[in-house]
């Protein structure tokens, strides 16, 4: 047997975690372009840095973004990653799939890719990685022709995600993977065209437990919640109890707003005082469930550092219904009212936030037609340095 | 099941090609959900996880869907895509999902089929796990495998932290979720920063520039104002920029937007770790990360040096925190004092905040422990 090439790499084959090196070199049997990946990486580790070069323009007929260009610093002694484009697939509603439409992505991917992806990538598309410039084109024939289309990339509305909402979630307030579709399919031009001051995201999760970070990554963040009382089911409660749950410690002293009393029989209740944390029925989902008047608080602003720092999204509109029946209109009005004046005052590279901090949030109010309320707000300000409208003064 | 052959493949090539049609959308998410989902779609009552890597829903029908969670490194071949698809199809009528940590859940409605589907699974060689109180799959980028400005890589580093919580992964013996996330660089395609333990790739020396390319690719007014501390300045003589490298915060930004500045430095590129952030609501409010490690150097293949520091971590936490205290919530009940003290962590300038929220992390007041 001959010596390794890639004795680095090939230490990363041990270990109990499944190891992203075997994948490569299962694709590197049979795909000279996987066979350089793994050279040019085991050549990354030694030297302690990558060898990629900037990403550079390639494209796909109608569209201004989906793919990216990517070429190796290195192409004559690794001719296989010479060109390694990525190609975005917009991933269905909930990363649901049937065997049949995963087989296609991957028997079209082995004949005109690297056989390698992401499963999934950070905006929520499947990730093709690595293929060449002329099998662009061809690639994304083969896969519209199958049903798929390509994601974002680009100063422009990035795919939009959700979790699995309704489909296999209790805690759900709103239909996420409906929405989810509904907005990517009706956005399909901001998607695919990139026309804007930078990036765009939104992230849909169906309650405050926000298990796809969009209060943290998307520049609008759709949270499910609702506004009436908790349904709680005392018989259930004091199952959970008598099974053993330290409801005192647990549930009640960890309630953020004291909101809860036990009282060794029944669960009370001060509905008035509950932030709709999910703390209660995190731990007792069999017996505390969320309201019934359900809708979205919608945040704006979620971002990572660059450049003024990273941001969480603000409450914007504390609650919002999502009415399937009337096409989610009034999200899309206010979207579309946040996208205008974003699209006109930013500076290039300015996500929307940085617009907002940057030009006061009474100018964004004002833009989509909002009255403030003291729920968009931690505390008022303390600095006097107070901006008047014209129509304030006498 | 059998491929599609090529010449099957170069039909649907061509079809596609004549209907030249875009903007399609995704695939309707409605066709890809298991009857039992589509009978229960809104209708979930509540949930349990008897085991790591098992989840019961439990719907007002009284239907129950089982659904098993198996580990994933992201970064996978066609060919692991093909071996999970077999499951499904054997175990689950052909359908599974993944989840937004890259997981792979097979979606079962005949309970009697799950302890065979979970003893194939681990003879096989996948990891089951990954719910309630465990170490969940490293949200992560694509470091040197894929990414002209990452300062470490990524998949190598996930891989060998979560080699070493392994059991973590397959237990829920934690005070309450781990969530760990892997930034290459500044840029974070992760948005790694609202994470229990966050590792980020940093550099730490103003690029260089290279004034001949510079002329010829980039436009001179958007480099300069891609700089957020305005050390970028114009250089009239080169019909090129300058770097003023005091100013310089090392974000990489200039580099984004004009090629022909180099930021990588392998000597001092390298790894920071911060602590005690989260996304979710519950208890508490979403939190951002917070600067413990500085910097280590990269070391590969296995960086042990950061394997280390996350390990200790998370034991550290796991020793001390609450039931149900995540990360920052443990934190922020014994102050971030007392946490640089039990971590046995050195606290040093860098610590301390010098950007657009500094004075907010300013200690103004006489309430403080030793």
């Amino acid at each position: 047997m001959s010596e390794s090439k890639t004795p680095l790499l090939d230490d990363l084959e041990k270990g109990q975690w499944p190891s992203f090196v075997t994948e490569i070199k299962k694709m590197a049997e049979t795909k000279p372009m996987a066979q350089d990946l793994l050279s040019l990486l085991e050549l990354s580790y030694k030297d302690k840095r990558g060898y990629w070069k900037h990403g550079g323009l390639v494209g796909i007929m109608g569209y201004g973004g989906g793919v990216i260009g990517r070429y190796t610093e290195k192409p004559e002694e690794f001719p296989g990653v010479r060109e390694f484009h990525t190609m975005r697939l917009n991933q269905p509603s909930g990363w649901f799939y049937t065997t049949k439409a995963l087989r296609t992505v991957c028997d079209i991917w082995e004949v005109k890719g690297s056989g390698l992806t992401n499963m999934h990538g950070a905006t929520g598309d499947i990730i093709l990685l690595g293929t060449t410039t002329d099998q662009l084109q061809p690639l994304f024939n083969a896969y519209s022709n199958e049903g798929f289309d390509l994601g974002g990339s680009g100063s422009n509305l990035r795919t939009p995600s959700c979790c699995c909402g309704m489909a296999r979630c209790e805690y759900a307030c709103i239909d996420t993977m409906d929405l989810c579709h509904n907005l990517t399919n009706h956005y399909q031009d901001e998607l695919h065209r990139p026309m804007w001051p930078y990036k765009s995201k939104i992230k849909i999760s169906g309650c405050p437990n926000d298990c796809v970070g969009a209060i943290a990554r998307s520049d609008f963040a759709i949270l499910g919640t609702w506004r009436d009382d908790l349904r709680i089911d005392q018989a259930a409660v004091r199952e959970y109890v008598e099974k053993g749950l330290d409801i005192q410690e647990i549930v009640i002293d960890r309630c953020p707003t004291s909101a809860l009393n036990w009282d060794g029989n029944e669960l009370q209740f001060k509905s008035e005082e509950c932030v709709r944390c999910m703390h209660c029925i995190n731990t007792m989902s069999k017996a505390i469930r969320t309201g019934v008047d359900k809708g979205a608080t919608i945040l704006v602003g979620g971002k990572a550092p660059i450049l003024q720092s990273a941001f969480l999204g603000w409450v914007i509109v504390p609650f919002m219904k999502m009415e399937k029946e009337n096409d989610y209109q009034e999200f899309k009005d206010f979207v579309e009212k946040a996208w205008e004046w974003w699209d006109e005052e930013a500076k290039v590279r300015e996500r929307i936030g940085e617009t907002i901090c940057r030009l006061g949030m009474r100018n964004f109010l004002r833009a989509v037609e909002l009255e403030p309320i003291p729920q968009m707000i931690f505390k008022p300000r303390t600095n006097p340095y107070v901006f008047w409208w014209p129509e304030d003064l006498n | 099941m059998s491929a599609l052959t090529e010449a099957q493949i170069d039909e649907i090539t061509k079809k596609g090609e004549q209907k030249s049609i875009t903007d399609i959308g995704p695939p309707f998410y409605g066709d890809m959900l298991p009857q039992i989902i589509k009978d229960n779609y809104g209708k979930w009552k509540y949930h349990e996880i008897p085991k790591s890597g098992l989840l019961v829903h439990t719907s007002e029908t009284g239907d129950k869907l089982y659904t098993v969670r198996v580990g994933s490194p992201r970064l996978v071949s066609i060919n692991f895509i093909r071996e999970i698809c077999d499951f499904a199809d054997k175990y689950c009528d052909g359908h599974l999902r993944f989840t937004s940590r890259y997981n792979v859940e097979l979606l079962l409605s005949d309970k009697d089929k799950v302890e065979p589907l979970i003893a194939e699974l681990k003879e096989k060689g996948f990891v089951v796990g990954g719910t309630g109180n465990c170490v969940a799959n490293i949200v992560h980028t694509q470091g040197w495998v894929h990414c002209h400005s990452a300062a470490t890589d990524a998949s190598g580093v996930v891989k060998v932290v979560m080699d070493e919580l392994f059991e973590y992964f397959t237990s829920m013996k934690l005070p309450a979720k781990m969530k760990i996330a892997l930034a290459c660089c500044l840029n974070m395609c992760g948005a790694v920063h609202c994470s229990d333990i966050a590792i980020l790739g940093i550099h730490r020396v103003a690029p260089t520039v290279d004034h001949e390319a510079v002329k010829n690719t980039c436009e001179l007014p958007a480099v300069i104002a891609s700089c957020p501390t305005a050390a970028i300045r114009p250089n009239p003589k080169l019909k090129s920029v300058t770097i003023k490298e005091e100013r310089c915060m090392y974000c990489g930004n200039c580099f984004t937007v004009c090629p022909a500045i180099h930021i990588v430095n392998p000597e001092n590129d390298g790894i920071s770790i911060w602590v005690g952030g989260k996304v979710s609501n519950a208890r508490s409010t979403p939190a951002f990360s917070h600067l413990a490690i500085p910097f280590i150097p990269n070391n590969p293949p296995r960086w042990p040096e950061v394997v280390d520091a996350v390990k200790k971590l998370v034991e550290l936490w796991k020793d001390n925190a609450k039931k149900g205290e995540r990360m920052g919530e443990w934190i922020d009940r014994i102050g971030w004092e007392r946490f640089f003290k039990v971590a046995e962590l050195p606290f040093t300038d860098k610590h301390i905040d010098d950007f657009t929220f500094a004075y907010t992390t300013f200690r103004a007041t006489t309430q403080f422990k030793w």
